[in-house]
Order: structure tokens, then sequence, then C-alpha cells
């Protein structure tokens, strides 16, 4: 199952996510992640939805998502050149014997220590999917307290 | 001109050409009937808030029209959930105005308060809230424009309490409504008619499969061309009948679960399926990779969505059904190739017309009245139906002839639905008969509506098959469930001509087979108020055929 990753241009008013999300609830679509903004225009919300499924299944998607009245647009950025990132907050169980292989660890990978406790670290990344995987699997034998990852945003790349 | 929100409505409403609206008063809708008081908008006043909802639904599938009904917050509104839900299945434009408790008191469980545009999310087109009172004309305008235009649709309003109130300066100004993420459908893919048209025209059996799309686009005139032009066979579904007629040499009547041995034979041996505003629901298709299998599909519908929901298209077009079917009619040569095909389906239909058997203890046959109806009103009648085997039956047996005269719930099987929605439909056209076949069970699902019939002196004809069952669900049990007749007997029931005439109507009961005709002639001689015929029927007829849900359409029961 190939994922895809929709941006879908809706109208910024109250309602309109659950409009979205009831639509994959009810016909069984599953969202591998989402996250919603706004835009550049105050009237109108950027969600970029991650899904999981078959062209059908992204196909079916689609045509529904159109149907709702408050959607204006569905990109399907997946297959577009284009730039996606998600940031990811990590609480990582760090006593002072492990704390220099967390730095290094933080630093290869262009990551941040945003706080620091007495016997743990909360790390912060952005990057795509692939970066982030790979901090978190790094940082895995550590111990990983907490995670909370926004959800991927995207946006084709030019002048597009 | 100093006008309130609810006055807006009402002028709005006019504006877009609503003269009637089915509704329930309540705390939260005050407002709303006291503009209706003095306004020139007709308002049918039902017995349940349910019956408003299926009462504007009748309505609107009769004339075409949008179905408009109002609610109040609260219970008012979730009583018309039903009716939304079974708009929402069968693409029935319905506007609905549910009343909502004041802004200040939104969201604070308040006497009355309800989320219906919560509830309401997944069984509309679309659904408002109105927020402001200078929003109310915008917003009005909008949910007409949505429920009948495109794959037509219910919309919910919802119009807090004080919003209807609130008196603001009102400049009636028709504005085009303009909607940025809902465009109506225009044109169609040329390309796709052209291929249309040579598989058409290399076609050996080809078959037509028509649906409630030919119907909501007015397209019977042109589905009729197109079959007439080569000699296509049509089958329609449920929600397709009298799209086609059904005494049409050309017709094999419905497909499906309970359509014709000839219908469902056709379908597994066509090489050329061309499905016209149909969804390919489990009821029509059966076990769908047996569906049809050998042949090539056309899909014309006005929803991209159904477009490939179901089965697999060769080539699918989106677009009105009419401006398709125009178009493709103007392309197509005229021919009469197709004898051979035409022999094989005669043959089919002589060695298996529908037919049902007679009862051992003499009692009415419930598939005789209704031919009887059909008789009696020379197929001109506009005829609803309950859910059960009084719909099948009535699909099977009365022999519809124009579309917008079977008004029944084909999606959702609403039990219930059929009488008021012959309300809304004598509402709409008080010259013409308008009669619900109805099951004993079904019609006491919104028997109160007796009292809107008598009120407004409608002489719309209730016919119960009566067996003193839940008939469908008994058949089911007996053939699915080893004959377990678990809680379907219904042997308690009132007496139906008593409770016709405490209404205020007529009742007449009939137990004989000769005394059918005389009932019907009576009761259609019925000016003034509703008429309850009360026909005791065999108690253990079955629907036949049958395909076993889940089934291959090859693999019918009954009718051999």
């Amino acid at each position: 199952m190939k994922k895809h990753t929709l941006a879908v241009i809706v109208e910024n008013r109250p309602g309109v996510l659950t409009r979205v999300t009831t639509l994959f609830r009810r016909r069984g679509y599953n969202i591998e992640s989402l996250a919603v903004g706004a835009t550049e225009n105050p009237s109108i919300s950027r969600i970029t939805i991650v899904v999981c499924g078959d062209g059908r299944i992204l196909e079916q998607v689609t045509k529904q998502l159109y149907k709702l009245v408050d959607v204006i647009k569905i990109v399907d950025i997946t297959e577009e050149h284009s730039v996606d990132r998600e940031l990811v907050l990590v609480k990582v169980k760090a006593d002072a014997t492990v704390r220099p292989d967390i730095v290094q660890i933080v630093d290869i990978f262009r990551a941040r220590i945003v706080d620091i406790g007495k016997s743990s670290l909360i790390v912060e990344v952005t990057g795509d999917s692939g970066k982030i995987d790979a901090l978190v699997d790094s940082l895995q034998p550590f111990g990983i307290l907490e995670l909370v990852r926004t959800g991927k945003i995207a946006m084709v790349r030019g002048s597009k | 001109m100093q006008l309130s929100g609810a006055q807006i409505l009402l002028h709005c409403l006019q504006e877009e050409g609503v003269d009637t609206v089915f509704g329930y008063p309540g705390g939260t809708v005050l407002p709303i009937y006291d503009a209706l008081y003095d306004s020139p908008i007709r308002h049918i006043l039902t017995r349940h808030e349910q019956g408003a909802a299926h009462a504007a639904d009748g309505y609107a599938r009769a004339s075409g029209k949008v179905g408009v009904c109002i609610a109040t917050s609260g219970p008012g509104a979730t009583n018309l959930v039903t009716g939304i839900a079974t708009a929402n299945m069968d693409s029935i434009p319905l506007v609905c105005f549910t009343g909502q408790v004041g802004s200040p008191l939104i969201g604070r469980d308040a006497f009355q308060e309800a989320d219906i545009t919560g509830i309401s999310l997944p069984i509309t087109k679309h659904n408002y809230v109105v927020e402001r009172t200078e929003d109310v004309a915008q917003i009005v305008r909008e949910a007409i424009y949505i429920a009948r235009t495109n794959r037509p649709g219910p919309v919910v309003v919802d119009l807090p309490k004080d919003i209807m109130e609130r008196r603001i300066d009102f400049t009636p100004i028709r504005d085009e409504v303009n909607i940025r993420g809902y465009r109506v459908m225009k044109g169609f893919n040329t390309g796709q008619v052209v291929s249309a048209v040579e598989l058409m025209q290399n076609a050996r059996r080809p078959v037509i499969y028509a649906g409630g799309g030919v119907i909501s686009s007015n397209a019977a005139q042109q589905l009729m061309e197109l079959a007439e032009k080569r000699g296509f066979p049509v089958t329609t579904t449920l929600m397709g009948m009298g799209s086609f007629p059904s005494n049409h040499h050309l017709s094999l009547g419905m497909l499906g679960m309970h359509g014709t041995r000839y219908a469902n034979y056709a379908i597994a041996e066509c090489d050329l399926l061309i499905a016209i505003g149909v969804r390919f629901d489990d009821r029509v298709t059966g076990k769908l990779d047996t569906f049809a299998p050998h042949a090539q599909v056309i899909h014309i519908d006005i929803d991209a969505a159904e477009i490939g929901k179901n089965v697999d298209v060769d080539v699918p077009i989106v677009g009105d059904v009419r401006e398709v079917l125009e178009a493709v009619n103007q392309r197509l040569e005229k021919a009469d190739e197709l004898s051979e095909w035409h022999q094989t389906i005669d043959r089919w239909k002589q060695e298996y017309p529908l037919r049902y058997g007679s009862s051992c203890e003499g009692r009415i046959m419930p598939q005789h009245v209704v031919e009887k109806i059909y008789d009696l009103t020379r197929g001109e009648a506009i005829i609803t139906t309950e859910v059960g085997q009084n719909q099948m039956w009535t699909a099977q047996y009365y022999q519809f002839k124009h579309p917008r005269s079977l008004l029944t719930s084909g999606g959702l099987g609403t039990m219930g639905y059929g009488f008021p929605a012959a309300i809304g439909a004598k509402i709409a056209f008080p010259d013409r008969t308008v009669i619900d076949i109805a099951g004993d069970g079904s019609i006491q699902m919104n028997i109160q509506e007796m009292a809107t019939a008598v009120q407004y002196r409608l002489p719309v004809i209730i016919c119960i098959l009566n067996n003193q069952f839940l008939g469908m669900v008994r058949q089911w049990q007996g053939l699915f469930y080893g004959g377990r007749y678990s809680y379907t007997d219904i042997q308690s029931q009132p007496d139906f001509v008593k409770l016709a005439e405490a209404y205020g109507g007529v009742g007449l009961r009939v137990k004989e087979v000769e005394e059918i005709e005389p009932a019907l002639r009576q009761a259609l001689a019925v000016t003034d108020r509703p008429v309850i015929i009360d026909f005791w029927v065999e108690r253990e007829a079955d629907v036949y055929p049958m395909v076993p849900p889940g089934a291959s359409l090859l693999n019918m029961l009954g009718g051999d």
C-alpha cells in the first residue's frame, strides 16, 4: 500500500475539518497523518493528509472529498517535486553518563535540545519522514519517554 | 425595509419558488411560525416531524421541485433524521430548516438543544448553521441551489432563535449563487461519448440498466429514443421504475434481488452494459464479480464519485444524463440488428414470466391486489410504497408508465415512508390518484399522519396488504434461519377500519377476492378524506424470484 500526501484546500470555517474527517471515517479510509493550518489567504485553510491505499482508494477519497461543498481544491503531491516536513518532540531518558552520546546524535541530525531535565532531555527535530524515523531509531536505545509528531506538511517546489 | 430573520427566510423561499412547506412548530421556531402566520407560503402541519420530512420528500419526488420542511430544535430536529437519510440515499432535493436554541445558549446543553448539523453531517449533501441575520438570505439561496443541482440531495439549515428574531435592514437583491467549492456540472467528455456510441453500434447483446438518475435529470424521453433507436432492452432499478414504461416490448422490468428472471439473465449474458444514472447497489448486482461478467461497461452519471466505486468501467461519462443521452442519440445510427438477442430474451420472457401461486386457504394473494390496483388506475396513479414485501410486489406487478409515478425509499429502505410521501405527492398533484401500497407493519410507523390527511381533506388511498407478519423479515427467516419466526408475527394489531374512522377517514376491509375491485372503486370515488383498505391476504406469501444476499444473479430462487 502506497502512502499518498494530499493537500486539501478548504474554506476556513468552523466544522470543515469535521466534514473531512467524518468522510474518511464513514467510508472506512484511514488517515496516517493530518495537519491543518492557515494559508496566505485568511479565508482558506490547508489540510495536509497522508492516506494509505491503492489507486482505487485514492481516487475514491479524492472524488468524495471534492463533493464536500467546503473543499475548494485537492492536489496529490506524492508524485510532485515537493518539500515535506514534520516537527517532532522526543523526550529521551538521559542521565549524565549517556548525555554526550545523545548530544552527538542530535548534532548529526541537525536536531536541537530544547529542554534539560534531571534525567531526561527533550529533542526537537524537523525534517522529512525518513530523517525523523532515523533519529527516532537512534534515540530508541536510550529509552523514549514521550514522543509527539505534528503530522506532515508539504509544498510543491518552484513557482507552481 | 426592516425585516426579521424569519421574514427574510420566508421572503427568500418565495423568491426561490417555494410555495409549500411541511412542518411542525415548537419553541425555537416560534419566530418562523409567527412570520408564516401571514405569509402566502402554504404550511402543511404534519403530526410528527418524520412525517414532515417524508412528505416534503414525496412532494419533491412527485414534482421534481425542492421539498422544504421545518422542525423545531432538539427532538424536532432529530425526528427529521430518518427523513433526511432517506432523501440522501435516494438523491432527493430536500431542504430542512431546523430551529436552534438562541446563539448565547448554544453548547450549554440548553433545553431542546441538539447538534443537528453534527448529527446530520454524514447524511446531508451539505449543512449550515446560520450565525448572523445578515447571512440568512445568502444561505437560503445556497441551500436550495445545492439541494437541486448536480446530484440532488438534502441540505439542513440550522437557525438559532435570536438570529430569526433580530430585525435588520433588508434590501431584496437576488444575487447569483457563487460557491467556490461547488460548481454545477456543465458539459461532458465528447470523446467518451464517441467511444460509447462505437461500443453501442458493435454490441450484439446490449442491455440498458437505468436508474433514478434518469428520473432526476428528466431524461425518460431521451432514454426511450436511445432504446428504440437500436432495440436495446431496458431493465430498471427500483429507483428507475417509470423511467421506461414497464409495458414496452423492450422492457425487462426490474433487475436484481427481486428482479425478473429475464432481466437478470440478460445481465448475465450481455456483452455491453449501458448503465445510466445508477450506482451498482448491492441489491442490484448481487455478488459483484459475477455481475455482467461478459460485458463491457458504459457508465453515465453526474456524480464522478460513482464511477468506478463498485465496478470497473470501460467508458465512463460524467455528466447530466439527459445532456449525455441527447449527444449519444445524435451520433447513434438507427439499426435493427439485434433480432437474435431479442429472440433469446423473448424465450426467457415466455419461460420465466413473473408469476405467483394461489393461496391454499383461498385467501387473497397480495400480488393480485397490486395487479387490480394497476388495472383500475390504468397505471396512471402516483404509487408510494412502504418497505418490504409490499414494496417489491408493487415494483413487480404495477406497470409503471411514467417517471415520478413510483415514490419509494430505495436506498435507505425506510418503513413508514410511503404514507407521508403520498401526502406530499397529493399536495403537489391534487388531481391525481395517489395510493400508498403498504404492509401492516410499515403503516403503523407513521399512521399518525391520518390526522394530517383528514385535516387537509386529502383523498389518499392506503392499501394495506395485511398478512399480520413483518413479511419480508419473516420470508428471510423462513429461507435462511430455519423457519424460526423470531418476533415477526404481529397478529396483535389495531382494527384498521375503526382506526381510519377514528381519524375521520374511510375504512374498508377486504377478505374475499371478489371484494377487491368494488372496494378499490369505492375508495377511488372518495374525494375529501383518506381511505384505508385493509386487505387480508395470504399470510405466508413470499416475494419471488429472489437472489439470496451476496449470491450471483443467476442463482435465483423461485419463479422458475
